[in-house]
């Protein structure tokens, strides 16, 4: 079970995908860092928010057959890494597609989602999962 | 600094050990290591245990006062310490033991490495697994430890680096040498069709390519090099443990087909060592999943890119075949995987290899061995070398 306030101070980067952009270097990432593990030191105040962009194609991939509790009902599901439009990898769900078909290179988009809930009454969780992009 | 030997080993059997307590499992490990060193446990003064989630798997916390009590170390005030680095805790755990001797701090430390998992239901057990990967954007978002090796594995098949096959034979060397193993979980060989048919957990990924939940401990007994004599013949140096540290996530590296921090390690351990990877006769990787193994013999440099997966497909990686023997125990996946002891007991195998105690399992005139214990998707290796005297 998880707190509201853990679930809603993590919501810029769950629904909108916002990360972080170093002004020293211009390396983008996500999810956000409060400094640059590059640049150190020097990046501290000059990181800033940056959304990363929703469109991708897919880097790896996989169907999950042995899922935790919270994900049991969705089993087999899809998993995938994304390689964005902006070279940044990002892992999440892949839903509304044809399992037999994915591939390696697969345009996707993301989108928002429910992603689980901590059982009848507790916190939903919502966040972005990916669609094929035709 | 000085240079730190193990003096004694021990390990309990392996298993879904249902008559067993956390308790009684890391006491019996203790025990047969302080036996084999011939100590009366008097001589201990510190403690080092690796353990991954007791307090999620029995709802005990603070195991570092536990294992001191139940030893009959708290009477002495003898410190203890609890190490957790994910599915590297038992490696972690010995690096300190080893510091702690070689500082001159302690002269004769016990190392342990226990957990308890069969008491939980195994939904429960792999939630806990999965969080050694990133909490909130890995597990958080779907993901399953299984799935992110999945996906390592998918991509060397993508990148022509491994085949399913090749994947899958780590699993088939695991259990041959399991079968050779009395202290091993599932100690049966099994071909590789049994690998390749059984039930999918995470695509490419099935139920013969993951490491069983299993319950167990193991322990070793360290002193200073140059006092082994006064307590045994059958000693091992360590010549070298080194320990590296990689983002938390796997989607945050530039390429999930090596593992960074096992490259990082494996370079400072044969650099300390003073050897190559050419001089290693039996090594101990972390095969959690069989795809681990792959990236192991390539990461520690025993194979080049692309070359470690047919070394497990034609056999290479046996004892008996002249090169380097991997997972003579049984590896994770047939010895098995009590997550805090699987780093202290590697150890445990190299030491007993070393020394020419390892029965059916002997590395003929073994004189370095190598260990790779891995927390989650490689986010923290360690790397030891020991050597034969």
């Amino acid at each position: 079970m998880s707190s509201v306030a853990r679930e809603w101070r993590e919501i810029p980067g769950r629904y909108n995908l916002e990360g972080s952009k170093c002004e020293c270097c211009g390396k983008v990432y996500f999810p956000k860092r409060d400094f640059c593990p590059k640049c150190r030191r020097e990046s501290l105040g000059k990181v800033s928010k940056h959304k990363i962009d929703r469109k991708g194609d897919i880097f790896s991939f996989s169907i999950i057959h042995e899922a935790p509790e919270c994900n049991d009902f969705l089993k087999p599901y899809a998993v995938v890494f994304v390689k964005t439009k902006d070279d940044v990898l990002i892992a999440g769900q892949l839903v509304d597609a044809d399992l037999d078909k994915i591939q390696i290179g697969m345009p996707v988009r993301a989108v928002l989602r429910k992603l689980d809930s901590d059982g009848a009454s507790g916190v939903i969780h919502y966040g972005f999962k990916f669609v094929p992009d035709v | 600094m000085r240079d730190v030997a193990i003096i004694g080993v021990g390990a309990t059997k392996f298993g879904e050990l249902w008559d067993k307590s956390f308790r009684s499992l890391g006491l019996e490990a203790g025990m047969k290591a302080l036996e084999d060193a011939k100590l009366s446990g008097e001589e201990i003064d510190g403690v080092f245990i690796g353990n991954l989630s007791a307090g999620r798997f029995i709802d005990q916390q603070h195991i570092d006062a536990l294992v001191a009590d139940y030893s009959g170390m708290a009477t002495h005030h003898i410190p203890a310490t609890r190490v957790e680095a994910g599915g590297a805790s038992g490696g972690v755990a010995f690096r300190q033991g080893v510091m702690a001797v070689a500082s001159g701090l302690h002269n004769t430390v016990l190392v342990g490495g226990a957990e308890k998992m069969t008491d939980l239901d195994d939904a429960s057990i792999n939630h806990i697994m999965d969080s050694t990967a990133d909490a909130e954007w890995e597990a958080g978002m779907g993901l399953t430890l299984a799935s992110l090796y999945a996906m390592i594995a998918r991509r060397l098949m993508h990148e022509g680096t491994a085949t399913r096959e090749e994947i899958a034979s780590v699993a088939v060397n695991s259990h041959f040498h399991g079968e050779l193993n009395p202290g091993a979980q599932f100690k049966k060989a099994v071909p590789i069709e049994t690998v390749l048919r059984a039930g999918p957990v995470a695509s490419p990924l099935g139920m013969f390519d993951c490491a069983p939940i299993t319950d167990g401990a193991a322990a070793v007994v360290l002193c200073p090099l140059e006092d082994a004599k006064k307590y045994t013949d059958k000693y091992v140096k360590v010549s070298a443990v080194a320990q590296a540290s990689d983002t938390l996530a796997l989607f945050q590296r530039p390429d999930i087909t090596t593992f960074g921090a096992t490259v990082a390690a494996a370079q400072k351990a044969y650099s300390l060592a003073g050897i190559t990877a050419k001089d290693v006769n039996v090594a101990e990787v972390h095969d959690d999943f069989s795809v681990a193994g792959i990236l192991a013999l390539q990461d520690l440099g025993l194979y080049k890119k692309g070359e470690a997966g047919k070394a497990f497909l034609n056999g290479d990686t046996k004892v008996g075949s002249g090169k380097v023997a991997v997972n003579t125990s049984g590896g994770l996946k047939a010895r098995g995987y009590p997550i805090g002891a699987a780093g202290v007991a590697q150890i445990v195998e190299v030491a007993e290899q070393l020394r020419g105690t390892a029965d059916k399992r002997q590395v003929k005139d073994a004189k370095y061995g190598l260990a790779q214990s891995v927390g989650g998707t490689g986010s923290a290796v360690t790397v030891s070398i020991l050597e034969a005297v």
